[in-house]
Order: C-alpha cells, then structure tokens, then sequence
C-alpha cells in the first residue's frame, strides 16, 4: 500500500524519523547486538577479557539440568496461565453476552484487573496466602488443609498460575464478547428453532464460530504468560521453592544480574529472542486470516 | 440491541441463573482488592492475629497517611510521583517519536524509507525483558541510572505506535493531502492542522494503553533505580517487605497497593471506550 499524494523533500523526513532511529538504535538494536555478541563469549573471572566460546554458551545451557527444567517449568506454568484465564473469561463472556440489558455493567466491573500491575497483583495473592496472615491459609487450616507454598513446590506453582490468570481475565472477557457479540444471532435462531439446546448450539455453532478469536487469544495469552509475569514471580516466590517456579525470563535475570553470569544470561536472551520470533511469526500469519472472518 | 432480544435470550429463572453466574464471577475477581482495601485501614494487630476482618476498619486516615508521607523506605507520596513521571514520559514520548515517523514514512519518498520500515517492524518482536542486561549496561554506561530518562526512553525504543498511526493515516483520504499542496501549504501546516486534529482518537486511545503499560513497568524500574527516592510505585511495594522473619507492615504496604491501582483504574473505567478501542486497535 503506498500513498499517491506525497510531499517533496528528503531532509524534512530524514530529521522527523530521526529521533525515533536514534533511540531505536541506541537502546533497542545496539543492546540486541551486544546478546547476541555477548552470548558467544564468557567473560573471564575478573571481568578484565572475554574469551571467545562460540556456541559453548548455548551447549552449556542445553546440557544443564536447569535450564532444562526451566524449559519445562515456562511450559507448564504458560500453558495453565493460559487455560485458566480464557475458561474463567469465556465463561464469564458467555453469561454476559446472553444478557440483553446489563451487560455494560458487568464489563465495567471486570475490566479493573487490567489496570492492576502483576507486581501488585503478586502482592494481593501472596496477602490472601501468606503462611502466617493470610486469610485464605487460615481458612484452609480450619478445614484441615496445611497451606505453604513457602515449602510445598505445586502450591507455588498454583498461587503464581492464579495470580497470573487472575490478571489476565479483563483482557480476555473483553476480546471473547467482542468475538461473542459478532456472531449473527440469526444463525443462533436458527438452530433454536430447529430444537437446538444451549450446550449444542454452543458446541456446533458459538465455539467454531468463535475459534478465530480463540485462537488468537491463545497465542497473545502465552506470550503474556512468558514475558509479563516476572512482577508476579518476583514478588510471590522469587523462582522458588528450589527453583520450582523460575520461569525462563525469571532466569534470565537471577543468572544475569543476581548471578553475574552474563555469557549464559545473554545465550538464555537469544534463546527467548528466537522463541518470541516464532510466536510473533504465528502471531502475524494468523491475524492475516482474522481479518477475512 | 432490540435486534438481539429474540427466543433464545433468557428470561425468569434463566436469568436469573446467568445473573448469579457473573455475580460469583464478580466477587471473585474483587475479592481480592476487597481485602486489600480491608487491610489498609485496620491496625497491624487485627492482621497478625489470623484470620484478619473481612469489613473495613477505622484506621483508614492513619494507614494512608503514615504510607504517603513516610512509607518504609521511602515515601510513597514520591513513589506515585516517580510513576506519574515514567507513564506519562512513555506515553507522550512515544505518541511523539510515532507520530513524527508514521507522518514520514507515510507522506514523503526518501532513500532508506523501505529499510526504515523494516527496522521498526522488527522491534515488535523484542520485548524489553530479553534484552535487560545490554539494556542496562547501556543506561549504567551513559550514567543514566537513577533517573527519569532512563526509566523512560529504553521503554519508547518500540515501533508498536509508529505502526498503528501508518495504519490510520493510509487511510486518510489523499484529497486532503492534495488541497494542501495545491494551496501551497508546508508539510508540517499539512501535519498540524489537518493530520493531528483527525488522530485525535486514536492518540487518546494509545494513550490510555501506554500510561497502563508504563505505569505498571516493574523489571525496569527494579533494575535501575538503586536509589528508593527514585523507586516508583509498582516496584516500590516489593522493597517494603523485611528480609528475613520480621513481621511486614502490612497496613501500610496494602494501602500502597490500593495507591498503585487507583490512578491505572481511574483511566481504564474512566475512559472505557477509548481504552477498549485501544486495546483492539494495537492489536491489529
């Protein structure tokens, strides 16, 4: 697409794409090359030289126990991240959407997790489950139940997987309604008519009808789930416990910043680089298709 | 909707049921802002003898107050203003840089446009979690730490808002960039008076997305700002905690909470539409 009508001049353009090349160029490429550059090398005890390693770095990633788990741990805790927020917002969607009146109401009311950070988030869920204040822990305890996720690994992993889906329902219930409201309620008549109940109209016709929305929403949720969850592991578990929640860009920071162990923090970055460079892929090629539906 | 009230929506009991399932739905999701909120205005003594009110208590003026003006490192009243600056300079700054470029790109031919175009289209993919460490040798390196400036521009480096004012301004008719020229008006006449004013929506919509995302940074903050003055909000309710067993302040970090939600909420609700519009427009 090129526009017919254009303006005469070159230097006008240059000087107003200028400050965006600069700051891209600076803090966008320039940083993305020194990982990539960096990830080949290990720097020598003293920071004083670096020694070239060439994919020593990535070998030693792949072949350590770890990071492999972290692989795993990332896989895991997307994919629920995933599941539980979409189930929650497309059940809440559904309900919503067989409203005639009230369901602006609703919507008000579910979009705040959106505007709550998953740093504080984290904070919110780790009050209700503290081992010592929380009073969901203490609850728990009345019913028998010995809550801690200091200790237990699959508790961690359930508090950070809520604390994660819980704020990512707004952004969900949103885009499934959206996708709800778009489908021709004739079509819906139609099969009530010819004595269709909810759950097979929903089934043969919502849920199909639905997929493109669906789909998209699976690939924006899992790149959610690996790169904006750090303020909710950060503050709820810190990777722990033994390292039962260090999703992959967690891991990127405690080696690089906590560890100091720049080769591989900058090896795990071109790692994560070529993974979002596949989901973005996905990403691109299927919205290609949304815009058909 | 009078076109949607046909035989397959609900009435009586049905209703009823679908009322009841978003209630729970509701309560839920503000159950725990609700307890937040009880927990800023009892005193520590309710909370650390389990299990804490479930109603608000009176300690609200105390609580709120102690936080802004003392906090625990640092106070909070300087926190929200640390995010204040950070959201709004990526906000603004970006819509700025965005514009400008969007405007070039779409309007003139200039050699290296096609690799220019190219080179914003890559940052999509990168976000600032994958790149900290370089990112941040970058920003120690041009003694940036610590302040405004490197709190914000590492976060404007994206093309996200240069591509989606591309979008919009293929759309605007060429006739009116015509008029313009044929009346001998300056490009940047041109850029001011007739392509800002037909932006205005979708600038407010971009907005509204950006101050969230800014406000809500925490990996950024968290790496650059050593210095608890220059902490802000979101990343600030972390450093409240004690290392070790000391008993947290909990009155006080729950009402730094709520003060970290309340400006973001105040923008979502407030400003619903354009918010929704701009979360569907940047998505695109």
């Amino acid at each position: 697409m090129e526009k017919r009508v254009t303006f005469k001049g070159i230097w006008l353009p240059l000087l107003l794409v200028l400050p965006q090349i600069l700051i891209t160029a600076v803090f966008f490429f320039y940083p993305a090359g020194q990982a990539i550059y960096q990830s080949l090398f290990i720097p020598d005890p003293f920071g004083l030289s670096m020694q070239w390693v060439g994919l020593g770095n990535f070998e030693y990633l792949l072949s350590d126990r770890y990071y492999r788990a972290s692989f795993l741990t990332t896989a895991i805790f997307s994919i629920l991240v995933t599941v539980v927020s979409m189930g929650v917002a497309l059940y809440l969607a559904v309900l919503a959407d067989r409203l005639i009146k009230g369901s602006g109401t609703y919507r008000t009311l579910l979009i705040w997790p959106y505007a709550v950070a998953p740093a504080v988030a984290g904070v919110l869920w780790l009050f209700m489950f503290n081992t010592r204040v929380g009073v969901v822990t203490w609850y728990l305890g009345l019913l028998g139940y010995d809550w801690n996720h200091v200790l237990n690994e699959g508790e961690a992993m359930g508090l950070v997987v809520v604390a994660s889906a819980w704020g990512r329902i707004s952004y969900n219930f949103l885009f499934f309604l959206a996708g709800l409201q778009a489908i021709p309620k004739s079509v819906i008549e139609a099969a009530a008519i010819d004595g269709a109940r909810f759950w097979t109209r929903f089934r043969t016709i919502v849920w199909p009808l639905l997929s493109p929305t669906t789909f998209f929403l699976l690939v924006v949720n899992i790149i959610y789930a690996f790169f904006e969850t750090f303020g909710v592991i950060h503050t709820i578990t810190s990777g722990g416990p033994q390292q039962a929640t260090t999703i992959l860009v967690y891991k990127v920071y405690s080696d690089g910043f906590v560890g100091q162990d720049l080769g591989s923090s900058a090896a795990q970055s071109v790692i994560l680089l070529a993974i979002v460079s596949v989901l973005t892929v996905v990403q691109f090629k299927y919205i290609e298709r949304r815009v058909h539906y | 909707m009078s076109e949607r009230n046909g035989m397959v929506e609900k009435r009586g009991g049905g209703l009823w049921l679908t009322h009841l399932g978003l209630i729970i739905g509701v309560a839920f999701i503000f159950f725990p802002i609700w307890l937040a909120f009880v927990a800023s205005t009892v005193d520590q003594q309710e909370i650390v003898r389990p299990p804490m009110p479930l109603l608000p208590g009176d300690q609200l003026i105390e609580n709120y107050t102690k936080a802004l003006t003392s906090g625990v490192n640092a106070p909070v009243a300087a926190m929200l203003l640390n995010s204040l600056i950070m959201a709004m300079g990526i906000a603004i700054g970006k819509i700025a840089i965005s514009l400008l470029s969007a405007f070039a790109i779409v309007y003139f031919r200039f050699p290296g446009r096609k690799l220019f175009f190219w080179l914003i289209f890559l940052t999509l993919m990168l976000p600032v979690e994958v790149r900290i460490v370089p990112t941040f040798e970058v920003i120690a390196n041009f003694g940036m730490l610590n302040s405004y400036s490197g709190l914000i521009l590492p976060l404007i480096a994206s093309a996200t808002a240069t591509f989606l004012f591309r979008q919009f301004f293929m759309t605007v008719p060429d006739e009116l960039a015509e008029a313009a020229r044929v009346d001998g008006a300056k490009p940047m006449r041109f850029f001011i008076d007739i392509l800002l004013p037909m932006s205005r929506t979708n600038i407010a919509a971009l907005f509204v997305i950006l101050f969230i995302y800014g406000w809500n940074q925490y990996l950024w903050p968290l790496l650059i700002t050593t210095d608890p003055s220059m902490n802000t909000i979101v990343m600030g309710i972390k450093q409240m905690f004690p290392s070790g067993d000391d008993i947290a302040d909990w009155p006080v970090i729950m009402a730094t909470s709520i003060l970290a939600m309340v400006p973001p909420v105040i923008v979502v609700v407030g400003m619903q539409k354009l918010f929704i519009r701009g979360l569907v427009e940047s998505e695109k």
